[in-house]
């Protein structure tokens, strides 16, 4: 699977250049700034790109700047973005165009290898990796609104683990659940938000992400 | 208009009730000084410099309450309390004293003497029962005298009479203006004493400001040395024993392993919270608008927010915005119990102004809340103010102004040159003179051939220079007035000119 690489940091890029190949990754362009990033992206077209939030030469928003410009030209570009910390703010922004085939996860995660490449093979597949934080903070801002009062303990974690953007295998497996017991608390949680069922794992998940995102304005 | 009008005489009349006060405090100052410099009764001099003192405190409280012109306290700090020796003794110069009582005289006498804002005081009280009062009683006395003619019920009177009332409504709210302007001539600090004021504020304000970077360095330091060092520390040091079980029990090195990956990510936890209290992640990226969205997101509040900003406020300003903000926001779900809050954040100029408002039950009081003192302290360093309106019950209302939070090309203009002011005093005081009995009235006696030629001076001239005189003197008074009006709207608009 093609690959383009921006970080900004030399010994961070090597290592997950390194864990990329380990996995069968092929890494196109490895760069580390965000005019770099936005031609390769555009020249390359690659399968899935892994993006540092901050990249010279400002050092401000420079490669979630270049990502989103290369999801305008080129629609549901996977993209994974990676950073030191994690705000409702650019995880909104990513979600915005609700095509899917985005992530947002902090540069922690890297160090859970497993779990690391498994997101970006969903990000690839034009699914979602929302990092466990993002999803907690938007849980929590949620949390005092009506219908989210009335889900059960269980169906939260469910809910969690799905808008991070699992899916109902990954879910079962995490909780030590059945997959049908999983489908069964996802059936409750789509009614008592009343939202429209659907069998599509990436659907589904970004309908859960814009409901939570909806209710706050 | 109508109250403005009515509240202009009744603060003329008070103004001028005062001004006949100021001339009873002269006569006083008239009679100590006698005493003081005359006979040696010094110790009259610190009461009557309170006295005044207290009496020019009121006009420039006035001046800033009723004529919107906002005059400084030009004084001097007052000299510290002499400290006795370690004998008792209190050291005076080459002299001893028993008590402190001849110390402290001498300390207040040389304060007050040498303070060049007492003579200006001084000079003011000698001034003000005649400027003022007469400035402050104008249109009152026109008002009155206008009555008294048209109800004389002559043609000509009436029509006089009309004109004179409808000038004097005209002029009530406005003198009051010319009143505060003249009061700060005298009474504003000199350039020299507003900068050694300043010079004193600022010292202040640095003091502060370093004292409160060095506090938070130290929390920085503590946080770093207790928490990310410890832990890379015993990193290294599992890692080592690690590397020492590699080979002999690979099993007890692979869980040593998974201990300093645990270790590692709860480190990048704190360092993330520190970094996020020194300078927040998305300030740095983004800037103040994005920032302030990024934490109405976070907070459990619904807050809305609105940012009209044309560039992005000079880092320091941000920073000490955001933080504000923060604590605002904090205040209102911790303490007020509120549902929604709305931040918005607007500009004028090189001045930027935060307002937060929300719906809690209010009472927040800054003088107990030391969180409220905290942003203050925060604000003092860029000159910034916080004016907070939390009735109880609610809702709370505060507002953040910084006046310098862009830099701005082309500096708003200084004030209005002393010259001009004084001018505009002397025409605002004096143009009646030529308008009205000199020109208006002198013109009816000639229009309706009137014997009488009381004290116009245009019907003791020849016949013919008498049109001439009338037409001139009317069009001096209409320049005068005009001029003086004009003056005034200017050091208006340039009062409510930010400082950049």
């Amino acid at each position: 699977m093609r690959v383009v690489l921006a970080e900004d940091l030399y010994l961070l890029r090597d290592g997950l250049v390194h864990l990329l190949q380990a996995h069968g990754f092929e890494i196109v362009a490895a760069v580390e700034s965000g005019p770099e990033l936005l031609r390769a992206l555009l020249d390359e077209r690659p399968e899935v790109a892994v993006v540092d939030v901050r990249l010279p030469p400002t050092f401000t928003d420079e490669g979630l700047q270049a990502a989103l410009t290369a999801r305008r030209a080129i629609p549901g570009l996977p993209v994974l973005v990676l950073s030191q910390h994690v705000e409702q703010l650019y995880a909104r922004e990513l979600l915005a165009d609700g095509t899917g085939g985005v992530g947002y996860l902090l540069k922690d995660r890297v160090f859970n290898s497993g779990q690391f490449i498994d997101a970006v093979r969903r990000v690839a597949a034009g699914g979602t990796a929302m990092d466990p934080d993002v999803i907690a903070k938007l849980l929590a801002s949620n949390a005092r609104d009506e219908p989210m009062g009335r889900l059960t303990p269980r169906e939260r974690e469910v809910l969690e683990l799905m808008a991070e953007g699992r899916s109902n295998a990954a879910i079962a497996q995490r909780l030590f659940l059945s997959e049908s017991a999983v489908g069964k608390h996802t059936a409750n949680i789509f009614a008592k938000l009343d939202l429209a069922v659907s069998d599509d794992d990436n659907r589904r998940v970004l309908a859960v992400l814009a409901y939570l995102h909806g209710t706050r304005g | 208009m109508l109250p403005r009008t009515a509240a202009g005489y009744g603060r003329g009349l008070v103004l001028s009730i005062l001004a006949v006060g100021n001339a009873v405090l002269l006569g006083l100052t008239a009679v100590v000084f006698l005493l003081c410099f005359g006979i040696g009764l010094i110790f009259l001099f610190p009461p009557l410099v309170r006295a005044v003192r207290g009496r020019t405190r009121q006009a420039r409280r006035l001046s800033a309450a009723w004529s919107g012109v906002e005059i400084a306290a030009p004084y001097r700090q007052a000299p510290p309390p002499p400290m006795p020796q370690r004998d008792g003794w209190y050291r005076d110069g080459r002299q001893l004293y028993r008590t402190s009582m001849i110390p402290a005289f001498n300390r207040t006498w040389n304060w007050m003497i040498k303070d060049p804002a007492t003579w200006r005081d001084f000079a003011w009280l000698t001034t003000e029962p005649l400027v003022g009062g007469l400035l402050a009683a104008t249109p009152l006395a026109m008002l009155g005298y206008g009555l008294v003619l048209v109800g004389g019920w002559q043609p000509m009177g009436v029509l006089t009479g009309l004109v004179l009332i409808a000038l004097s409504v005209y002029l009530a709210p406005r003198v009051i203006r010319v009143h505060g302007l003249w009061t700060r001539l005298l009474l504003a600090p000199t350039a020299r004493a507003g900068l050694t004021n300043a010079m004193r504020h600022l010292t202040q304000v640095h003091t502060e400001a370093v004292d409160s970077q060095a506090a938070e360095l130290r929390r920085i330091e503590r946080d770093l040395h207790d928490g990310a060092q410890a832990r890379l520390v015993a990193i290294g040091m599992t890692l080592g024993a690690a590397e020492e079980l590699m080979d002999s029990d690979p099993n007890a090195a692979k869980a040593l392993l998974a201990k300093v990956r645990e270790a590692s990510a709860a480190s990048l936890v704190e360092l993330r919270q520190l970094v996020r209290g020194i300078h927040p992640p998305v300030l740095a990226e983004r800037g103040l608008g994005d920032a302030v969205r990024a934490m109405a997101l976070d907070s459990p509040l619904k807050v809305t927010v609105s940012v009209d900003l044309p560039s992005r406020p000079d880092a320091p300003v941000e920073s000490a915005a955001y933080f504000v903000i923060s604590e605002l926001l904090a205040n209102a779900s911790r303490h007020s119990d509120a549902r929604t809050v709305s931040v918005d954040i607007s500009h004028r100029r090189s001045a930027m102004r935060v307002t937060v408002v929300d719906d809690g039950h209010g009472g927040a009081d800054p003088s107990r809340g030391s969180g409220l003192r905290g942003i203050e302290r925060r604000l003092a360093a860029f000159d910034g103010v916080l004016a907070l309106n939390s009735p109880p019950g609610g809702p709370t209302l505060a507002t953040v102004d910084l006046p310098r939070a862009f830099l701005v090309e082309g500096c708003g203009g200084s004030d209005l040159p002393t010259w001009r002011l004084r001018l505009m005093g002397v025409c605002w005081g004096l143009f009646w003179l030529p308008l009205f009995p000199q020109g208006l009235v002198a013109m009816f006696f000639k229009i309706f051939n009137s014997p009488e030629r009381s004290w116009f001076l245009a019907l003791y001239l020849p016949p013919i220079l008498q049109w001439p005189t009338i037409i001139g003197m009317i069009a001096l008074g209409v320049v005068m007035v005009v001029f003086a009006a004009k003056s005034a709207a200017l050091a208006k608009e340039k009062d409510s000119e930010p400082i950049t």
